[in-house]
């Protein structure tokens, strides 16, 4: 594999949404999903930078009810002040997430991602090679740069942390 | 709770128009197949307004492939569990409607892009020129580290576990079957079926291995109680080196 440096190989869009209720039903959750619009933040298809271009709507943010383009958001109050909130950074074991939340008409309106885990400069170092005996073995616990995880939801979480506590701010 | 759905389109001429399309037909899923929205087209089902059924192309399809699985996983998995009311097709929606996604991508030109929603991944074309996407297995206990790693072209590679959120998976026909397992993987050319699979197999508990050996076109790697990673043997060919 050619070292990480030389790969400028385009992103050209890592682009993040929330979509609420798939899978993980919480049924102690009362609300009715929200989910906030994956809105550009700019011309994709132009950006190589993996942090630069994301978007990301936030959810599991009740009483707010994300608008959409075809349904006109509702006019219930929600009590968010319309501006710009930046969450919290929320560091994960695979980098930090930290999202920006715009608000107008009461409403979640962009969700954009300032930063996202698998930042290529802030990959996992790499490590030892191990190759996997076949099909039996004692589990080991290993490090190793990859593209994506599966079964890793809590970078999730850490998104749906960093759009509360920017939330929390528009309702002060 | 929610998942996020992440997208990593390695293609620069691809137009904005094609990712906004992914992302508005995953909101359309969303509003359509919630089990929270009263005006979901999944409540109105639950509610016995069978208008819905005939509405929507989308939710007869679900209901089919709902019943594919069903029979495949020998009634493991149910979307109608338990109780007529408690219709619930998240567990195929979220795949299925990840593999509808990528068509629009497709259709678009894209040839080179992996999705993730929640911990499902779906991984089309190459990370590079020649070089398969990397995908990891989460490690079930120790969640900064991996488990393994696979290279994955134009393979779905769902995980189920229950290492967050509690255990959500139930089997009603052997309710000690899941703590067989700590978790789940099932790797194969459509995430609706991978997905479905892997929480059928992680309900199943061990001998969910033995069942997934009967399947064509997909393997499977799990983690058992006792820490051994055990796994199928298509799933060796995709297994890699970790460096």
């Amino acid at each position: 594999m050619p070292s990480r440096g030389t790969i400028v190989f385009v992103i050209t869009a890592v682009a993040l949404v929330l979509i609420l209720n798939f899978k993980t039903p919480d049924p102690t959750k009362p609300q009715t999903g929200a989910v906030a619009l994956a809105t550009p933040g700019g011309p994709r298809g132009t950006q190589p930078s993996p942090s630069a271009s994301p978007i990301f709507g936030g959810g599991d943010v009740s009483p707010v009810t994300g608008p959409s383009p075809t349904s006109p958001p509702s006019s219930s109050g929600s009590g968010l002040k319309p501006g710009q909130y930046t969450g919290q950074d929320i560091q994960t074991r695979f980098g930090d997430i930290q999202v920006r939340v715009t608000v107008s008409g009461g409403h979640i309106s962009d969700v954009q991602a300032l930063q996202l885990p698998f930042d290529r400069q802030r990959s996992q170092e790499i490590s030892d090679y191990v190759r996997q005996p076949l099909h039996d073995e004692v589990l080991q616990a290993q490090s190793a740069q990859v593209d994506t995880i599966s079964g890793a939801t809590y970078t999730s979480d850490a998104y749906t942390q960093s759009t509360q506590s920017a939330l929390d701010q528009a309702r002060r | 709770m929610g998942t996020a759905i992440g997208l990593d389109l390695r293609e620069p001429w691809i137009g904005h128009e094609a990712v906004d399309g992914f992302f508005d037909w995953l909101r359309s899923v969303d509003e359509r197949f919630s089990t929270y929205r009263d005006d979901s087209l999944v409540s109105q089902l639950r509610r016995g307004e069978i208008a819905s059924l005939i509405a929507d192309p989308d939710l007869t399809d679900v209901l089919e492939l709902c019943e594919e699985v069903r029979l495949a996983s020998d009634g493991i998995f149910d979307v109608w569990a338990h109780q007529p009311d408690a219709f619930d097709p998240s567990g195929l929606v979220k795949g299925w409607s990840i593999d509808r996604g990528a068509d629009i991508l497709r259709a678009a030109g894209a040839r080179n892009f992996c999705v993730n929603a929640g911990g499902d991944v779906l991984a089309i074309g190459q990370a590079q020129p020649g070089v398969a996407w990397r995908v990891g297995i989460r490690h079930p206990v120790e969640a900064d580290k991996l488990a393994a790693v696979v290279a994955a072209s134009d393979l779905a590679v769902a995980t189920s576990g229950a290492y967050e959120r509690g255990r959500h998976i139930v089997n009603s026909l052997d309710e000690a079957a899941p703590q067989q397992l700590l978790s789940a993987t099932v790797a194969g050319p459509s995430l609706t079926f991978a997905d479905a699979y892997a929480t059928a197999v992680f309900a199943m508990g061990e001998r969910g291995v033995d069942w997934l050996r009967r399947l064509d076109c997909y393997s499977g790697y799990v983690v058992t109680a006792q820490q051994r990673a055990i796994w199928t043997d298509p799933f060796d060919v995709i297994l890699q080196g970790l460096s």
